[in-house]
């Protein structure tokens, strides 16, 4: 008897310290968002003519897509691999790249100077098919609707039969159970369709956003320039997708007092050797074959930069993840996953910030106040709406509790 | 499970190096419109020019910028300092020490370079920036959405923003008068021109002129056209009597700006076949799989 996910809804109470901190860093952030709004982006941001993107797409885009990651790194595990052991880790991956996929659309309209026109890129006579930012554009508009079809499932499970809408709306209960039940059917048997598509369009964006730079030519910075940008961009956004989920996973279990999920944790450690590896080789290999390392030679925040990322956020996690005994603790897995998040944190804003070098600069780019209290706020608001949203679906498993396998781990009732 | 998944993902990154390697071998920019043989340029010769700064008046007052009186431009001391174009000056004129004769500083009118081959043509996310026929690289601002990835991708810094409006901010350049180019009316800036330092013409007639001066006055040129061949060529050349990176252009190769960027994204889309093999490839993964574990349980 194989031991499967029970996803429970989490009763811990919601207003925590760490909560109300939050809350205070959401409304800091909310304040100076109604500045930008109001006045635009000159009276909160740094930017400039010569700096035309900072953290807000560094940050709340160029990273917040990396990290959202384990949404498609554990779909693939979990459902094109086929492997029901880790059916535990699909649904917080789901959601956090559920969250993750809207804040970074929030963070790219908050940027935008004209947000209110998005929609433009959706209209064929506006389509570009040379630009890069076009099909990222397009992508993650599309991958943000898979992503809320695959939730769907979970919404059902949730309510089918136990929709109660107060007052008049009462009516609409009985309709509304019966659309629930149609939709979890229809979706159990396509459901295939949606899950292929979210690892495919999370292969094609997370390239393009590696390839976003290249276009700036020589104002970028030799180390991080290189025609192989896509392919790096994928295979740390592929490494960075299951520490997240270890990252989180930890985190809930710590917050929410469960037991942390070792077993499946490790395991997940185990296959990042490998991950790891792949990306060192062509990150190391394209900077061999260009010659990029002559500019290491001379001390330079590029260059500090440069070997600050791969050491701190590959080469001591990989040897930690290989360390059999350190990759069984808590601290250890923690740790070495952090680091990963950290460095692929700093390769995105080393590519989108610290590389870019524009020609006629008086001065160097610094994120405002307003755009870091921007960009904390938004992430906040996140953290929030993930401990919001455990709280009334039933995402996380708790442990010890076997329960029926399922076709799909995102299924509803439906059987 | 460690192979399975290993071996797949070695075939996804495989699958999408090969995409981009196939097609950088025909790296080849695409512009949307086919440039014309008799496409117009601006020849400028910052030998001739004096700096006296008409052709700023001139540009505010043909784009309807908030203008100061012809006389005020007389003033030299704005020169002291290097100026970019910006939202509210879509040219300026910046002054150089002259090397071979202190008495003549260098001038140089820096504006859009309107290039062959643009770059903010290939970033624009929703083609709001167009390679007219005749040359100019206009912006369309019912189109744009205010991304300002055209800033991020232009090679010479150009593309202005209004960052301190709130509500339909735009992205500020040069547009090469193209209003007036329709109403076979010259530049302003080249109109007004007292000393005719600015040429307008056929891009491949001021080729010509600009090569001839070289010819005859070797000792008077720094022997190069900028403009030429730079990122693919430039609508707007120059010639100087000093190395043009000592005056303030950018160090540039010669092929075009989205070049390789664009063969990326055209390898990776290419009939839509890698992402849809790519699909296809998972699709057989996951139903080998699940078939697997069906006859698993069935044994």
């Amino acid at each position: 008897m194989h031991e499967f996910m029970h996803p429970k809804q989490i009763q811990n109470k919601f207003l925590t310290p760490g909560v109300i901190t939050l809350i205070a860093l959401a409304l800091n952030g909310l304040a100076f968002l109604a500045i930008r709004f109001f006045w635009g982006l000159g009276a909160v941001t740094n930017l400039d003519n010569q700096h035309p993107w900072g953290i807000w797409i560094a940050v709340d885009v160029a990273v917040g897509v990396a990290l959202a990651a384990g949404g498609f790194t554990s779909a693939a595990l979990g459902h094109i691999m086929h492997k029901e052991s880790y059916h535990i880790i699909v649904r917080p991956a789901l959601l956090t790249a559920l969250l993750g996929y809207t804040f970074v659309a929030m963070g790219v309209a908050v940027d935008l100077g004209r947000y209110y026109d998005i929609w433009h890129v959706m209209l064929p006579p506006n389509w570009n098919g040379n630009s890069a930012l076009f099909e990222v554009g397009m992508c993650v508009m599309i991958y943000l609707s898979v992503l809320y079809i695959e939730f769907l499932p979970i919404v059902c499970e949730r309510f089918i039969g136990k929709v109660n809408l107060p007052g008049i709306l009462a009516r609409l209960n009985r309709p509304l159970d019966r659309l629930l039940i149609a939709l979890d059917r229809g979706l159990n048997k396509t459901m295939f369709i949606f899950l292929i598509a979210g690892v495919v369009l999370s292969c094609l964006h997370q390239s393009s956003l590696g390839t976003l730079m290249i276009i700036a030519g020589p104002k970028m910075h030799p180390l991080w320039q290189t025609p192989v940008l896509p392919l790096l961009f994928l295979l740390s956004a592929i490494s960075v997708g299951f520490p997240m989920v270890i990252f989180e996973s930890l985190l809930a279990s710590r917050s929410f007092r469960l037991k942390p999920e070792m077993d499946i944790l490790s395991r997940l450690g185990n296959i990042m050797p490998p991950l790891l590896g792949i990306y060192l080789a062509f990150k190391i290999g394209d900077m061999v074959i260009r010659e990029s390392f002559v500019y290491l030679n001379t001390f330079s925040v590029e260059s500090v930069s440069f070997v600050l990322e791969i050491l701190i956020g590959f080469v001591i996690p990989l040897r930690i993840f290989l360390s059999r005994s350190l990759s069984r603790t808590p601290y250890g897995l923690f740790i070495a996953s952090s680091l990963v998040i950290l460095g692929v944190i700093m390769n995105r804003v080393n590519n989108f910030l610290i590389a870019y070098n524009p020609p006629f600069a008086e001065k160097a780019y610094y994120p405002s106040i307003g755009e870091i209290s921007v960009t904390i706020g938004l992430i906040a608001i996140e953290i929030l709406l993930y401990r919001t949203f455990v709280k009334i679906f039933p995402i996380i498993s708790l442990p010890g509790i076997s329960t029926k396998k399922a076709k799909y781990t995102i299924r509803g009732m439906a059987k | 499970m460690k192979n399975i998944s290993r071996r797949s993902f070695f075939k996804n990154s495989v699958l999408i190096s090969a995409a981009a390697l196939s097609s950088s071998s025909t790296a080849k920019a695409a512009s949307n419109e086919p440039l014309s043989e008799e496409r117009f340029g601006v020849l400028v010769d910052t030998t001739v020019c004096i700096g006296c700064r008409r052709c700023e008046w001139a540009c505010k007052d043909a784009h309807q910028l908030e203008n100061q009186p012809v006389h005020s431009y007389d003033n030299r001391s704005v020169l002291q300092t290097k100026r970019r174009p910006d939202e509210k000056a879509l040219t300026v004129v910046n002054e150089y020490e002259n090397l071979k004769d202190n008495s003549k500083p260098i001038d140089v009118k820096v504006q859009c370079m309107h290039c062959d081959h643009p770059a903010c043509v290939s970033a624009c996310i929703v083609s709001a920036f167009k390679k007219k026929e005749n040359g100019a690289v206009i912006w369309n601002g019912s189109r744009c959405i205010g991304c300002r990835y055209c800033m991020v991708a232009c090679p010479f810094q150009i593309p202005a923003y209004e960052y301190n409006k709130a509500v339909e901010p735009e992205v500020k350049k040069c547009d090469f008068c193209y209003d007036r180019l329709l109403k076979d009316k010259l530049p302003a800036c080249v109109e007004i021109c007292p000393a005719e330092a600015i040429t307008f013409g056929k891009r491949i007639d001021l080729i010509g002129v600009a090569r001839n001066k070289l010819k005859l006055y070797p000792e008077r040129y720094f022997h190069h056209v900028f403009g030429e061949s730079e990122v693919g060529g430039t609508s707007w050349l120059y010639l100087a009597g000093r190395n043009f990176e000592e005056i303030g252009f950018p160090k540039l190769g010669k092929s075009p700006a989205p070049g390789v960027s664009e063969s990326i994204q055209h390898g990776l889309f290419a009939y839509f076949v890698p992402p849809i093999a790519l699909y296809a490839l998972l699709g057989g993964i996951m139903w080998l799989n699940k078939r697997k574990e069906h006859s698993e349980t069935e044994d």
